[in-house]
């Protein structure tokens, strides 16, 4: 927009998104006051109350603000945003660290049944949504939120596009992570694994994700470098498929638009299929495509060493992309899916073991010629160590796809051994990483405010980890074997409840493991708090850049 | 050489990458899932399912709303111990009026595909209210507060047309009785009783919670687990009718 010198005007942008949030409280007072059942009326509320809120910071942020919007470049720099970023990360940490405790709780609830206290919203059905979608959606959402936008930036050498959008999304997503939560206390949960939110929250985390992908679109089509640098191919892959994807599970019929209960549009066997179609998936943009993002930035920034080969980047890219989309069926063998569709996703399955493994060895070997490196930075080592945990699990992956060994494994807690390797050892590790790497760049400071506390985190988590999967895996194989153990006689040899029993302790050493695994977060919190407050300024460069905001 | 230089496309030009990453993604998806919507052999013919019956479906959202699922599959797969210790294994028809599916993913608890008939009303209120009273090595949370929580048959209409809107066939007079059949299904001396089981074939009509008076979630979550997998008569099913 141009304008005149001195006039200060609102832009569309803000006129239009403060109108739009009017027009939201109003209809959202609507919905509290028809509502048809409590939770809606609470989510209708506080909805009505946010979008006030919205229009509260809108407008003040134009009061405050200079006539003109801050510039894209301040003497032939980028004016980087990075208020959106900061944001993120710091969020990001709250909710790893409340995701975490919930995990804990539910891991002792399973070992100490007492600990549901017989009330519907701390009981394990409740819960369990609730620790998936914290660590998942809000802990690795944000860390991938805010290094995308960091990432983005920073590689294609321009200010993040748009205004007031680039918040949006950040504010917004955070917004509907609120929504989720508190709604799976109230049992309003639509009960798909993973995208168990109801129908008005997925409606709006879709204007929130395409936002994000405009936001990032955009900024890539300004960008000042020729080429798309890898790690923003395999963000845009991860943003665009869970559009996607969310999109093609979550289609539902609400009782009525003032009721939080919908039905699903799909049934029965085409549901399972859509379900795990989604539920994989997420697993391969979320929580792998997203964090390999991180990985092909952060790695080679930290080590200060060249991605070790850019053909590799690319057979990895778009074989790891193509194949994934296949796995689902994995999660159905022997169930009343068709035969043909368990077979093509354990095939699948079982071929991604070499895109995965192709990536995993782009990343390690980034660190040739820095192996040293190793020894004297632990936030190297925790990147390092979280893409070995990459490698172990994307083995471990298409071998529990095979259907013999799958008639094992299902329904066990192998399963959760597995997702967890995944979970804790790549997705948090990768993303602990990341934040140790960003939070000083952030705010401008020499480095972090102790080294040896990312030591202390990264054992005590790595042994917290290592007791999580090998608790899980010892349980889960001798579950499985229990359930299929005969007596010389030709009887099952053991009743139900007699391989609960045994689970027993397995459950206690996980919780172990789990509280360890806490206790490192905690003390990253703390490490990443005196990095900001009391951290030695970084000597500025001679141009000195703008406040984001 | 020319293969990677080819490949630049992509990374110039932001559309076009976005493009390629759709094309990519779209075709596992496309081959697994649409054929289910037409290959006949998805979905067995058999007699005996029909759709859930108001209370059941009460009944079905609280297992739902409660989670229910995260410890308890409803999938019994082909394998010997599984069909000895459960029962027939499930067939795709036998979940095709559910929305949502809940095949579930993991066994904390036992398979619930077939327990239905397989306890007394009394066996489920003691273990619903404390699992450890009955079976004192569960880990199950207790849900005492169902006996204690009415169900509410205002809105039971609407969910059985929007079921009926999602392929669900329900039929006018079965929407329109809804929480009159609520109600009967709860309570044997109901004059209703007759009409509702005409209305759905093979469905009793319980005082399932044990209480006199309205219909608890008690009562709906019972009867919910009273009839799964209890609709398909296995004596009768003709597993070779089916290879289509």
């Amino acid at each position: 927009m141009s304008q005149a010198p001195n006039s200060k005007s609102m832009t569309t942008g803000e006129s239009g998104l403060a109108l739009l949030f009017i027009v939201t409280a109003f209809l959202c007072m609507i919905g509290a006051a028809k509502a048809l059942d409590t939770a809606f009326a609470f989510h209708a509320s506080l909805s009505a109350a946010a979008s006030l809120a919205a229009v509260f910071v809108i407008l003040n942020r134009y009061f405050d603000r200079a006539a003109t919007l801050p510039p894209q470049e301040i003497n032939g720099r980028p004016n980087y945003n990075m208020g959106p970023v900061k944001f993120a990360a710091v969020i990001s940490v709250f909710w790893g660290i409340a995701g975490f405790t919930v995990g804990l709780l539910i891991a002792s609830q399973l070992a100490w049944p007492a600990l549901n206290f017989d009330l519907p919203w701390t009981s394990f059905g409740r819960l369990r949504p609730l620790h998936t979608s914290a660590v998942i959606f809000a802990f690795g959402g944000n860390v991938l939120i805010a290094t995308s936008f960091y990432v983005v930036q920073k590689t294609s050498r321009v200010r993040l596009a748009g205004d007031l959008a680039p918040w949006f999304v950040v504010v917004g997503y955070n917004f509907f992570i609120l929504i989720a939560g508190t709604g799976y206390l109230l049992g309003v949960t639509q009960s798909k694994e993973y995208a168990e939110p109801e129908w008005y929250a997925d409606l709006w985390l879709t204007i929130v994700w395409v936002t994000y992908l405009l936001v990032f679109l955009m900024t890539l089509v300004k960008r000042k470098e020729p080429h798309i640098f890898v790690a923003n191919w395999f963000y845009l892959a991860f943003i665009v498929t869970i559009a996607v994807l969310h999109l093609g599970n979550n289609p539902a019929l609400p009782v009525s638009v003032f009721s939080s209960k919908s039905y699903i549009a799909w049934g029965g066997v085409q549901d399972a299929m859509f379900q795990w179609w989604y539920g994989h998936n997420a697993v391969g943009f979320f929580l792998t495509a997203g964090f390999l993002a991180i990985m092909y930035y952060f790695i080679p920034k930290r080590a200060e060493r060249p991605i070790y080969s850019y053909r590799l980047s690319i057979i990895h890219f778009w074989a790891l992309i193509f194949l994934y989309i296949w796995a689902g069926p994995h999660h159905l063998h022997y169930t009343a899916l068709p035969d043909w569709a368990q077979t093509l996703g354990m095939t699948f399955s079982i071929m991604l073991w070499m895109p995965s493994w192709g990536g995993m060895i782009n990343g390690l070997m980034t660190l040739s010629g820095a192996w040293d490196k190793l020894r004297t930075d632990p936030v190297l080592r925790m990147l390092v160590v979280s893409v070995a945990f990459y490698g172990m699990s994307t083995f471990e992956g298409p071998m529990m796809s095979i259907k013999v060994v799958n008639s094992l494994s299902h329904y066990t807690d192998w399963t959760i051994g597995h997702v967890h390797s995944g979970a804790l050892g790549w997705v948090g590790f990768v993303s602990f990483g990341a934040l140790y790497c960003m939070v000083p760049w952030l705010w401008d400071r020499k480095g972090l405010y102790s080294l040896k506390l990312v030591n202390w985190h990264f054992w005590i988590a790595t042994i917290g980890i290592v007791l999580y999967i090998s608790a899980m895996w010892v349980s889960g194989i001798l579950q499985g074997l229990m359930w299929r153990a005969y007596t010389s006689l030709g009887f099952l040899e053991y009743s139900f409840i007699e391989t609960v029993e045994a689970m027993h302790p397995f459950y206690i050493i996980r919780a172990a493991g789990g509280a360890l695994f806490l206790i490192g977060s905690l003390i990253m919190a703390y490490n990443l708090w005196m990095t900001v407050r009391a951290g030695e300024a970084e000597v500025q460069s001679p141009v000195a850049l703008q406040p984001a905001e | 050489m020319s293969f990677w230089t080819r490949h630049h496309i992509f990374e110039k030009n932001s559309i076009v990458l976005i493009v390629g990453i759709l094309a990519v993604i779209a075709i596992g998806g496309l081959v697994e899932i649409t054929p289910l919507f037409y290959l006949k052999s998805t979905i067995e013919v058999v007699d005996g399912v029909r759709p859930y019956t108001p209370l059941e479906l009460t009944g079905r959202n609280i297992y739902v709303r409660e989670g229910c699922y995260l410890c308890h599959s409803q999938m019994i797969r082909p394998l010997r111990d599984e069909v000895e210790r459960y029962g027939h294994f499930s067939l795709a028809a036998e979940s095709m009026y559910d929305h949502p599916f809940q095949w579930g993913s993991k066994r904390t608890g036992p398979d619930l595909a077939r327990v239905g008939a397989k306890y007394s009303d009394d066996w489920h209120v003691t273990h619903l209210t404390n699992p450890r009273a009955i079976v004192p090595q569960s880990v199950m949370p207790g849900y005492p507060f169902l006996a204690q929580t009415e169900v509410d048959t205002d809105t039971i209409a609407d969910h059985l047309r929007t079921n009926r809107t999602v392929g669900v066939p329900y039929s006018d007079d079965q929407i329109a009785n809804a929480a009159a059949d609520l109600r009967a299904q709860a309570d044997p001396d109901n004059p209703g009783v007759d009409a509702f089981t005409k209305r759905y074939p093979k469905a009793v009509a319980r005082n399932f919670d044990g209480k006199p008076g309205v219909p608890t979630e008690m009562d709906a979550l019972i009867a919910y687990l009273q009839m799964l997998g209890t609709l398909v008569d296995f004596k009768l099913y003709n597993e070779k009718a089916n290879l289509r």
